[in-house]
């Protein structure tokens, strides 16, 4: 993929911009993924994954292949993602305005009925357990999490992000496994031993 | 070796700190804490994600590639030196401006369709400013941090001179209109503008993340966003700015 990756960058930067398309269409699912991980939010989910991409556009004669196209996308899409939950947090009346302004659903209907192969495969329970701890973090600590456990992130490329230092980085991280596992110890065991 | 700290364990767990790695496999009480932690951490990747349709990816290049097609209009015409998008704000504020002078002495009926009309022109042309210092902007909040020596902005910096003077003839046009809000959020877009064309035109990793600061605190990005979809919007049906 990274080979296929760098072939439609070097056409979008010749001036194809139609090249551009089949790097839209391989990496969005995996963009919304990560925003929604971060954001928690749908909405603001989608908002990121069409925000990502015009950045990644725009600043593509930036794009160094040093790192995968891929990596350097999910950088833009996580640093985008904090910038909106900064602004949720600093100027909530702005970021309501901009839930309202995306009407709901950005892209129409997009959200699947069918559930997903984790919701089959773990207990509801579990994964409801997950989702309420995870909205319960700060900010910073879900972001420094996310980065670190879905994403695998190293805690000097997180620090980058978040603007702060290894320790800072680590500790976030530790305080984000430790509320998880004071939530879901006694959850994943009991389920463990029945 | 003393036993691992939970802090330890986390880091083994990510593939760091190996250097415990013996003392897990040696130790029954230290394993069985291990394997707690891991339990607990694998159980997240159940985290559910909302699925996406089956034609999730054609969706978002619609609504993506219609935008960069937008964009794109700006970087082969007005985005470069932006002249032609000053020359663009003095055509439309000359001409509200003028055909407000001649609505005193117009017929009232004409009056208010010609308004009508100058407004709208006058709202696509804000529209249109606001979307390019959005860009100018998300430029600089997503440089890459130089890892040793300076970054040249200074294409930003000419783009936010440029920007600056047609946001002050906005401004003014929309103030004199009576506009508040418009002017208002002009006004605070200029302050950035200018922070951004009066700065320096290489800046170190601090001065861009300084930089950044401000843009974020000061929730502009997402107030031009805003208002840039609001304009959008009315664009097609409204006639008040």
């Amino acid at each position: 993929m990274e080979d296929s990756d760098s072939v439609a960058v070097a056409r979008v930067k010749a001036g194809d911009g139609d090249a551009y398309r089949a790097l839209v269409e391989r990496h969005s699912r995996s963009v919304f993924r990560l925003a929604y991980r971060m954001t928690g939010n749908e909405q603001d989910a989608e908002d990121v994954v069409q925000e990502t991409f015009l950045r990644a556009y725009r600043q593509l004669h930036r794009y160094e292949a040093r790192a995968s196209f891929g990596t350097w996308l999910y950088r833009i899409a996580s640093n985008y993602s904090l910038d909106l939950m900064r602004s949720r947090a600093r100027h909530p009346q702005v970021a309501a305005g901009l839930s309202a302004e995306s009407g709901g659903d950005a892209l129409g209907t997009v959200a699947s009925e069918a559930p997903g192969p984790d919701r089959l495969l773990f207990g509801d329970e579990v994964q409801r357990k997950v989702e309420s701890t995870l909205s319960e973090l700060s900010q910073q600590e879900r972001t420094a999490f996310v980065l670190r456990h879905f994403e695998g992130q190293s805690i000097e490329e997180i620090g980058s992000s978040l603007g702060l230092s290894g320790n800072a980085t680590k500790h976030s991280i530790f305080r984000a496994v430790q509320k998880l596992r004071r939530a879901l110890e006694p959850l994943v065991n009991s389920v463990g031993t029945t | 070796m003393n036993h691992p700290t939970e802090e330890q364990f986390i880091l083994y767990y990510y593939g760091e700190g190996t250097q415990i790695e013996d003392h897990v496999h040696a130790c029954e009480e230290c394993r069985a804490s291990y394997q707690a932690l891991q339990r607990v951490l694998n159980s997240v990747d159940s985290f559910p994600v909302p699925e996406r349709v089956p034609d999730y990816e054609n969706r978002v290049w619609a609504a993506v590639g219609k935008r960069m097609e937008k964009r794109s209009r700006w970087w082969s015409f007005g985005w470069r030196p932006l002249a032609a998008a000053m020359a663009m704000a003095l055509l439309v504020v000359g001409a509200f401006l003028a055909g407000r002078t001649w609505q005193k002495a117009a017929p009232r009926q004409l009056a208010a369709v010609d308004n009508g009309i100058r407004e709208r022109v006058l709202l696509v042309a804000v529209g249109d400013h606001l979307e390019r210092s959005e860009m100018v902007l998300v430029e600089l909040v997503n440089a890459g941090a130089p890892a040793a020596g300076r970054l040249d902005i200074s294409y930003e910096q000419k783009t936010a001179e440029d920007l600056l003077e047609s946001n002050r003839l906005y401004r003014q046009t929309a103030a004199t209109n009576g506009d508040v809000a418009t002017a208002a959020l002009l006004e605070e877009l200029e302050r950035v503008l200018l922070d951004v064309a009066h700065g320096p035109s290489e800046v170190s990793a601090r001065q861009l993340e300084e930089m950044r600061r401000q843009i974020e605190d000061r929730g502009i990005l997402f107030k031009v966003k805003i208002f840039g979809s609001r304009v959008e919007q009315s664009a097609g049906n409204s006639t008040t700015l």
